[in-house]
């Protein structure tokens, strides 16, 4: 039975990761970013990639994308193997993912509207225009983009919009897998809390995995399940902030316990204790 | 999970039901979304209960078909039914694209928004001329705040490493006058005339007038996209804030280079389009070098050389200001950097032939024929 188990346990396993990394090099010139890099992404969940500047966080989200082809290791997303693969036997996958760039890195001579038809466009040409229209629309008002933002360029755009745009069309095909590059970075406060907000909400209706590579606390602390340190040019360690606060790497405890982290980790307790004081308010039976 | 998406309608006694089945996600729909279109009413209900799987769009497509139907979606999972909720509630219209304008109206528009465009780019080519003499006269009294590096720089990017194009290009051009002069000419046995028509025209004209176009082409091109790219990235701005001009710091220099440059190359490209023609002499038409060179200096009065070399420095004026000028146009996006640099270009040869044409009239009138 124990065995059965253990197997049943395996592959469950399997296929519960949605990326797979292994053993991964990755170097420019001399310059070497990463050396023998494992991470396992989980279906499901919302990891956050966090790590000093120049550790190599975007350059491991291009080396899974296949923008960098990586000088020795293995990388798998949803099982299939990512590395030395052409870019049309990669379709398939490529579907499957979308990818939010630092910038938006939208296209600046089509309007947000066309922006997220792009993908529909170039991999489901079935698609009616109306339809793809349509889709477009609801798109928008689902990053919480107003409607008004639809036949806008780029370049009319705010920073924080921008980037809600780029998330729009990130989401067009309706991805298992997304990616973001620091989504938050260059957003107010507010801003980035509602951005957080609406990728939590997004990734519970949808069941999508999250890959999120960040430098806001915030981010990490409110919506992340798990976090992977890069340093050393490795993963140096990945789990919930729990269990990291309870690791002795130096990195990993001034990032946490520093000024910003502390504050961050207040804000979360704050924001516990005024739940629960809403909780202690509310009758029993629910009503107020 | 990943079976394909399917429709049956079924007849009730209250109308017909439509029974989707299989994997409602954008990769199985194929062409279910049409089908759905085809449908007409009254239909009763639309029944999931076969969706094993579905995602947003696959909830639109029936959220869209629901509504434009009026008819209940029944029969679903909890979250196939959660989805189709959430996604019906952003129902509403947004605009892809700006307006259409008629294209009458459009025409129209885009005429007077070419003359208006012209007029203002030729007052503000003027306005950045004027801004580029005042950055001129406030270095001159504080001639510390001259770049003498970046001016050297830009020495050698404008003009020594265009001395292999400029040089094969005119040494070309020196063979195409002399052989097409020459076979006019044998028809009136005056082929030695040939060396008339190398020398004359290219001290006068063509040297001076093809090195401005390279130079337009390959540094007024650079200068529109260095400087619009740092405009883009706010690199102007920034310089700006610190207190630096970017007029003494970028247009100057390269106006600078190119001023100084001009002449220099426009001379050298003289020379070798007489070297050219004076190659074909010799092959082509038995005219020995040393016979070429003694009745190039008789027939090529010094004046054909002031007039090539005075023409040049106001070519390379010209092309470096719409090159800085336009570059510094640029504000928006990657796209507004390609048109500018085509502008930029356009721009500095069609004012160089003119101010060419005018140069001609001028120095007729001087009497230096």
């Amino acid at each position: 039975m124990a065995a059965e188990d253990a197997r049943i346990e395996q592959t469950m396993a399997q296929s519960d990761i949605a990326i797979s990394v292994r053993g991964i090099r990755n170097s420019f010139g001399d310059q070497i970013v990463h050396d023998g890099l494992d991470l396992d992404v989980r279906k499901g969940e919302i990891l956050g990639v966090v790590g000093g500047s120049g550790t190599g966080k975007s350059v491991l989200m291009r080396a899974i994308i296949g923008l960098q082809t990586p000088d020795e290791g293995e990388i798998h997303v949803f099982g299939e193997s990512m590395v030395g693969r052409l870019d049309d036997e990669a379709l398939a996958i490529r579907k499957r993912w979308g990818v939010l760039f630092q910038g938006g890195a939208l296209f600046s001579t089509l309007t947000v509207a066309e922006n997220v038809e792009v993908p529909i466009r170039e991999y489901y040409p079935n698609i009616g225009a109306e339809l793809r229209d349509e889709i477009a629309a609801y798109k928008i008002r689902m990053t919480g983009l107003p409607a008004e933002a639809g036949p806008k360029y780029p370049s009319e755009l705010s920073g924080g919009m921008k980037k809600r745009a780029g998330l729009a069309r990130a989401l067009a095909l309706d991805p298992d897998l997304l990616f973001l590059d620091e989504p938050t970075a260059g957003l107010d406060p507010i801003g980035a809390a509602a951005f957080d907000e609406q990728t939590r909400q997004l990734q519970q209706t949808l069941g999508l995995t999250v890959f999120l590579i960040t430098h806001d606390l915030d981010t990490l602390y409110s919506i992340c399940d798990r976090v992977a340190v890069l340093a050393d040019k490795k993963v140096i360690a990945v789990g919930t902030i729990d269990e990291l606060l309870a690791t002795d790497h130096p990195w990993i405890q001034e990032y946490f316990n520093g000024p910003r982290g502390r504050a961050a980790t207040a804000a979360v307790a704050r924001h516990h204790d005024r739940e629960q004081d809403r909780a202690a308010q509310t009758p029993p039976d629910g009503r107020q | 999970m990943n079976k394909a998406a399917d429709l049956a309608e079924e007849m009730r006694d209250d109308g017909t039901v439509i029974r989707l089945s299989g994997s409602l996600a954008v990769a199985c729909l194929h062409d279910l979304p049409s089908r759905l279109d085809a449908v007409q009413g009254p239909v009763s209900a639309i029944d999931l209960s076969g969706v094993e799987h579905i995602d947003t769009i696959g909830a639109w497509t029936v959220h869209r078909t629901a509504k434009r139907l009026n008819s209940p979606i029944t029969g679903g999972r909890d979250d196939t039914m959660r989805l189709i909720e959430a996604v019906g509630a952003l129902d509403e219209p947004v605009a892809i694209r700006p307006d259409h304008v008629p294209a009458v109206t459009r025409i129209v528009s885009q005429i007077g928004e070419a003359v208006s465009t012209a007029g203002s780019t030729m007052l503000g080519l003027l306005g950045f001329f004027g801004g580029t003499l005042v950055a001129a006269w406030s270095v001159i009294r504080h001639p510390s705040r001259f770049r003498v590096n970046a001016v050297v720089q830009r020495f050698e990017v404008v003009g020594v490493s265009a001395l292999g194009i400029i040089g094969l290009m005119s040494f070309l051009i020196g063979i195409v006058i002399a052989q097409q002069g020459s076979v006019q000419l044998r028809q009136f046995g005056m082929e030695m005339l040939t060396i008339n028509l190398v020398g004359r025209l290219t001290f006068r004209e063509l040297g001076v007038l093809m090195t401005a176009i390279m130079v337009a082409g390959r540094s007024g091109s650079a200068f529109a996209a260095q400087l619009g790219t740092m405009k883009l990235t706010e690199e102007v701005d920034a310089m700006r804030t610190i207190g630096v001009s970017p007029m003494e710091a970028l247009v100057l220099p390269r106006t600078l280079a190119v001023v100084i440059m001009m002449p220099l190359l426009g001379f050298y490209a003289s020379i070798m389009a007489v070297i050219g023609g004076g190659f074909l002499c010799a092959i082509a038409l038995d005219i020995p070098p040393i016979t070429f060179v003694q009745r190039l200096r008789e027939v090529v009065p010094i004046t054909d050389l002031w007039v090539g070399l005075i023409k040049a420095p106001v070519f390379g004026l010209i092309i470096a200001i719409s090159g800085c000028f336009q570059g510094m146009q640029v504000k928006g996006n990657a796209e507004e950097v390609g048109l500018r640099t085509t502008a930029a270009v356009v721009q500095a040869i069609f004012l160089v032939i003119v101010l060419d044409a005018i140069f001609a009239v001028f120095f007729t009138w001087l009497g230096w024929n």
